[in-house]
């Protein structure tokens, strides 16, 4: 049995009610999709790019609390980076949400983002919480698809 | 009445408890709880009769075959078919829809034909259309809904006319609950010589069925929704359009007479039912109809009517969210559909089940009719017999605290 509270921190909440970097980007040079399907939840990425630092990153649509907080905090924790930083931070995030044991990661990269951990707990909502990072992945991959969770 | 507390101990998981608190099992609408009879009769047919029904010579076989007959009369009779050889046991819903685009559709629909669904309905009563459509160049026509739920029959005698084949409808819906006017759209379907499916996924655990009354040439439901097990539906077919179907799996069991050439199909239903069939599912759903037969069908009915006023009303004050289908409960089954814009479906659903609260959210596999309600999915509660008023207070109180939890400043 876990605790409510472990999922949802002050600070999901927070982000939730006050998503940061909220809305479109019209200095964008880079847009992706990312979607799933079962819960409707809908994300798109908005970054200008500086060659191949992220200078700014926006994202807009419509989700749970885990997700919209999840995309608020990750356009925090990415703006400013190199693609290859981002990429880092993506393996480590990942890792502690879904908990394999041979996963490791390193909370000095995570910082805020270890606020999340807690969503390796509920496994019905991982998906939630990976949705705005694998919008991301494709992106850096230079993938043009919508992304699904499915 | 139904005697709640009598029925409730009829059911071994109601006891269970869900992070700590009792649970309240909301989502009858997915799959139902099963009574200890049901799961019993699982066990002893495992422990007393097991074998392979049809053509066998040994006691055993001839006790499951004995079984398993009876189980498809007691089905035939809980729908009020004059003959059980019009039952044919299926996996679901969804096989036996499947089963009829093939085995009936394929034949019977030509280019320029016309297919009509409802806006509300399941993908699986949505899905198979389309594809027959597709292969047999036909057109799928969708009759729309109103914005309480309930079909929007306007334009009905154009939607149904001459070019209509069939017309496949759900009778309770899934996600709005709406008890959609049967009599009237199979009255129209037959005028112009197109035949009527009726999916009762939703209504034959609920309410009861007459398949002579309906007039219904179609009806399909899933066992594991009314008490039964998984994996055990069944179709319904009219005697003399099944005479003329073509079968849809061959192999085994299906079978007459069988030459290197060529086969020669076995009476029905056998003919649509190729293979080794679920024996021990298809007797534990008679047991479920047993079950339920005993309650009493307008009983249940009631019962439901009586929680979805006592939930409607409770609904009415809410206004922090909205709810979705018809506010009658006459054309309404016990089925809540609902969304807020404070607090998304997703969460809610971890939030009551950390109350012990099992309710759905998501699309509840009718995409298309929650994309026009423009939200990305709604959260459901959906009730059976063993629920209770308090269990409906103790859910709305939840839902305010979940409303409250995601809103308030910390
Ligand atoms: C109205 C309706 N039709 C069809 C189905 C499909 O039932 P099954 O998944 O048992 O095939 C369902 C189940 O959710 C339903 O509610």
């Amino acid at each position: 049995m876990y605790n409510l509270e472990e999922l949802y921190q002050e600070v999901i909440i927070d982000h939730n009610q006050r998503p940061r970097n909220f809305g479109k980007l019209d200095s964008a040079n880079k847009t992706a999709e990312g979607y799933n399907p079962l819960c409707g939840d809908q994300i798109t990425l908005y970054i200008e790019f500086n060659d191949t630092v992220i200078k700014e990153i926006k994202f807009y649509g419509s989700g749970c609390a885990i997700s919209k907080a999840s995309a608020s905090l990750m356009t925090e924790s990415i703006s400013g980076k190199k693609k290859s930083e981002a990429m880092v931070i993506f393996n480590n995030f990942r890792n502690m949400i879904t908990k394999t044991s041979e996963s490791k990661f390193d909370p000095d990269i995570l910082g805020d983002l270890e606020i999340l951990k807690g969503v390796s707990n509920f496994p019905a909502r991982i998906k939630c919480a990976t949705l705005a990072w694998h919008t991301l992945k494709s992106m850096l991959d230079n993938n043009d698809q919508t992304v699904t969770t499915e | 009445m139904l005697d709640i507390n009598k029925i409730r101990n009829d059911f071994p998981i109601l006891s269970r408890k869900i992070n700590g608190k009792p649970l309240i099992y909301f989502d009858n609408a997915a799959t139902t709880q099963k009574p200890i009879s049901v799961i019993n009769s699982l066990t002893d047919f495992y422990t007393t009769y097991n074998s392979n029904v049809h053509r066998g010579v040994h006691t055993l076989s001839m006790q499951s075959t004995d079984l398993f007959e009876e189980a498809r009369n007691r089905v035939a009779k809980f729908i009020n078919s004059q003959r059980s050889e019009s039952i044919i046991w299926t996996r679901n819903t969804t096989e036996g829809i499947n089963l009829v685009a093939n085995a009936w559709g394929k034949k019977n629909i030509t280019p320029g034909d016309e297919i009509v669904v409802t806006a509300m309905e399941h993908h699986s009563n949505l899905v198979p259309w389309q594809i027959l459509a597709e292969t047999n160049k036909a057109k799928l026509v969708i009759i729309p809904i109103n914005d309480d739920g309930t079909l929007n029959l306007n334009n009905i005698d154009t939607i149904i006319n001459s070019k209509t084949k069939i017309v496949s409808v759900v009778h309770m819906s899934n996600s709005l609950g709406t008890i959609n006017p049967i009599h009237e759209l199979c009255e129209k379907a037959h005028k112009v010589g197109a035949k009527f499916l009726l999916d009762g996924a939703q209504s034959a655990p609920h309410m009861p069925i007459n398949v002579k009354d309906y007039d219904c040439d179609f009806l399909v439901f899933s066992g594991h929704k009314m008490l039964g097990p998984t994996g055990i539906g069944v179709l319904y077919v009219k005697p003399d359009i099944l005479e003329n179907m073509e079968p849809f799996l061959t192999g085994g069991e299906m079978v007459l007479e069988v030459s290197y050439e060529k086969a020669s199909w076995n009476e029905l239903p056998m003919k649509f039912e190729a293979g080794t069939p679920n024996i021990a599912d298809a007797i534990a759903l008679g047991e479920a109809i047993i079950y339920l037969e005993k309650i009493g069908m307008e009983q249940i009915r009631e019962h439901e009517i009586e929680l979805t006023n006592y939930a409607l009303n409770k609904f009415e004050k809410l206004n922090n969210l909205t709810l979705f289908g018809p506010l009658d409960s006459s054309i309404r089954g016990g089925i809540f559909s609902f969304h807020s814009e404070y607090i998304h479906p997703h969460d809610l659903g971890t939030f009551l089940d950390n109350e012990g609260i099992a309710i759905r959210t998501g699309h509840h596999c009718t995409m298309p009719l929650i994309r026009s309600l423009n939200i990305p999915a709604t959260s459901r509660a959906s009730f059976y017999i063993y629920n209770t008023k308090d269990e409906i207070d103790y859910f709305i109180q939840s839902l305010q605290n979940a409303i409250k939890y995601f809103t308030h400043d910390k």
